[in-house]
């Protein structure tokens, strides 16, 4: 009795469905913030360029490019080998440092420049803006790992034979198949960087000066990499974010390595988890003077 | 001549007593007090009391507390204690729905350089839930147009002079229609033309019975279009209340009417002056003033002409809200000067 008196006396919600509409205008506003500024597109756009880069370097030069060897020389094989080595390539560092400047800014460059102050007293709502702010870094995200995907194709089509591929371990796909693994990679690829963009999201609305937590997180990567590549430090690795990024080559092996890629989703899931939970609680909590 | 003198806490705090105001207050604080994880009180105790259908000039120095008072009736910043009210709905609690009724200019413009004054209007309607899509568009237009920047509605934010900015943030705050407008410093970085307008911008809204508060450290600009008023001084209240209640609690103190009198013969009406009781006398160049006290003005100008000095000018100075100001917050030096 008592808890449906207290349930009645809580501030009625508006209906769920226009809430939602609410929720997707915010969204939709947060979207043409992050794509029409003119940094954020500059880096989609040298994104974009950098598979293309490679295909010219791999068509009209003899050696081979470094580490990634394995996969470039197959890409003369087949152009489709272009999108896996350019994810190869990128996933690393370039693609996190993407990520981390859209996300990083999210809260802390809104709080710098004073909009922030302006967007609550709207009112935005709290967690309603913590959560745009979240989807359109994640969405960000998933566009730089389309458009590298799709640039690869381009240019790996435009300069290799295509057709039907033939995987690491020796086992031949149609293309539909290949393409279909292409996704699989896009989407895996898409929620590690979602893990990092919580992470970023965090450090920003712990920090006042977005270009501190850009810098300082992207520090954190190249931290997190070299532990992963220290062999004493070994059993640490699965721990580390950064050692997962790059299992979707998993996906080019026939059966499809799925156990590797579960782990690391579920490591990402952690990652998300922890850190959405630290920027929600600080954003939530704190006062609002910048 | 020290104008702080005789300024006690006594004195203040019955000036702040007296606007009696239940639930009908468009804001209503009890005790508000922001203490800051440095230890530093950013507001003391505040009871501010504004009626609805009010101008409410909220006044006070930089850095006496009336930014952070904002700050906390938008819910940006959590009080320490104390309790605080708007539109009679507890605030930080029921912000959701108070927010929507109101329109804040906080801390100066802030917008988006790389988006047009449009874009970043269209950005803050987006973002409010209280906004129909439909009409937004619309809305926006016409507030741009209030503020006179629908020339420059397409043009880059970053493009934008000061004033220009400051307007956007003014056509921010009348995004919709609102029962309370809470300015902050809004004629910041206007010409004295941009300062005439938004003047007439507050009339405007306050005769369609737009309850507005307005905070300045420059009273003169808002001296003029204030019903109410409320000083601040190093985070507390010092006085509040009608524009009339506060010129009156001048009584006695170091701010009062004084008689101004232009004569090349200066050292005699001096002395004439101080012969006839009056107080404070000063003499410059070619001028002379002193304190009127219960002295008819006439009956001084009749004592000067018939003692033979040459009158050429003449002026009864009563205190404005300034003086009121400056002789609470100890802000300034000499106030007759």
């Amino acid at each position: 009795m008592s808890a449906l008196e207290g349930a009645a006396a809580l501030p009625v919600p508006p209906a769920p469905p226009a809430a939602a509409r609410a929720f997707a205008r915010l969204l939709g506003s947060e979207l043409l913030l992050i794509f029409r500024r003119p940094r954020n597109l500059v880096i989609l756009a040298a994104l974009a360029l950098l598979p293309v880069a490679i295909a010219v370097v791999v068509r009209y030069s003899s050696g081979g490019i470094g580490a990634e060897v394995t996969l470039f020389t197959r890409v003369t094989g087949n152009g489709l080998f272009l999108a896996f080595g350019a994810m190869a390539v990128m996933t690393p560092f370039l693609l996190p440092i993407a990520v981390t400047v859209v996300a990083g800014d999210a809260v802390a460059g809104e709080a710098a420049s004073g909009t922030l102050r302006y967007l609550l007293a709207v009112p935005a709502g709290r967690t309603r803006l913590l959560a745009a702010k979240y989807l359109g870094a994640v969405l960000y995200a998933l566009a730089a790992v389309l458009l590298i995907m799709l640039s690869a194709l381009a240019a790996g089509w435009a300069l290799f034979p295509s057709g039907p591929v033939a995987l690491l371990s020796g086992t031949t796909i149609s293309l539909a198949d290949s393409l279909l693994r292409l996704l699989i990679v896009a989407g895996y690829a898409t929620a590690g960087m979602a893990a990092l963009a919580a992470v970023a999201l965090a450090v920003s609305t712990l920090a006042d000066s977005p270009i501190g937590v850009v810098a300082g997180v992207v520090v954190g990567v190249v931290v997190f990499q070299l532990l992963g590549a220290l062999p004493d430090l070994a059993p640490l690795r699965p721990y580390l974010i950064t050692s997962w990024w790059t299992a979707f080559d998993e996906v080019l092996r026939s059966p499809m390595g799925v156990a590797r890629l579960v782990d690391g989703l579920l490591v990402y899931a952690a990652y998300t988890l922890v850190a959405l939970s630290t920027a929600w609680a600080r954003f939530t909590g704190r006062d609002i003077t910048g | 001549m020290s104008v702080n003198a005789g300024v006690t806490e006594a004195e203040g705090t019955s000036a702040g007593a007296s606007p009696p105001l239940g639930r009908g207050g468009a804001i209503v604080t009890t005790s508000l007090t922001k203490r800051f994880p440095g230890g530093q009180v950013a507001v003391d105790h505040l009871d501010l009391a504004v009626p609805r259908g009010s101008v409410f000039g909220f006044l006070g120095p930089n850095g006496s507390g009336k930014t952070t008072t904002i700050r906390m009736l938008l819910g940006l910043v959590t009080p320490t204690e104390g309790t605080c009210e708007v539109l009679g709905e507890p605030v930080p609690r029921r912000l959701a729905a108070v927010l929507p009724r109101v329109g804040a200019l906080v801390d100066g413009p802030a917008f988006h350089p790389h988006l047009s004054g449009t874009a970043n209007l269209l950005r803050l309607s987006a973002a409010d839930a209280a906004v129909d899509r439909r009409t937004a568009r619309a809305r926006v237009a016409e507030a741009l147009a209030r503020v006179g920047l629908s020339a420059a509605a397409r043009k880059r934010y970053g493009a934008y002079s000061v004033g220009m900015r400051q307007r956007l943030a003014l056509a921010a705050a009348l995004r919709g229609p609102r029962e309370l407008l809470i300015l902050d410093e809004p004629t910041n970085g206007l010409d004295p033309q941009g300062t005439r307008e938004v003047r007439s911008l507050i009339r405007q809204v306050a005769a369609a019975g737009t309850t507005v508060f307005v905070s300045s450290h420059l009273l003169a600009e808002v001296e003029q279009i204030c019903t109410h008023a409320a000083v601040m001084s190093g985070g507390r209240l010092v006085a509040q209340g009608t524009v009339a209640e506060l010129r009156a609690a001048l009584g006695g103190r170091a701010a009062v009417t004084r008689v101004t009198v232009e004569t090349p013969h200066a050292g005699r009406a001096a002395t004439l002056l101080t012969g006839l009781g009056l107080a404070g006398v000063r003499a410059g160049d070619g001028e002379v003033s002193a304190a009127l006290g219960d002295r008819a003005p006439e009956d001084v100008c009749r004592a000067l002409v018939e003692a033979g000095v040459a009158v050429r000018g003449f002026a009864v100075v009563r205190p404005s809200l300034e003086d009121v100001y400056v002789d609470l917050t100890g802000e300034g030096f000499d106030v007759g000067a």
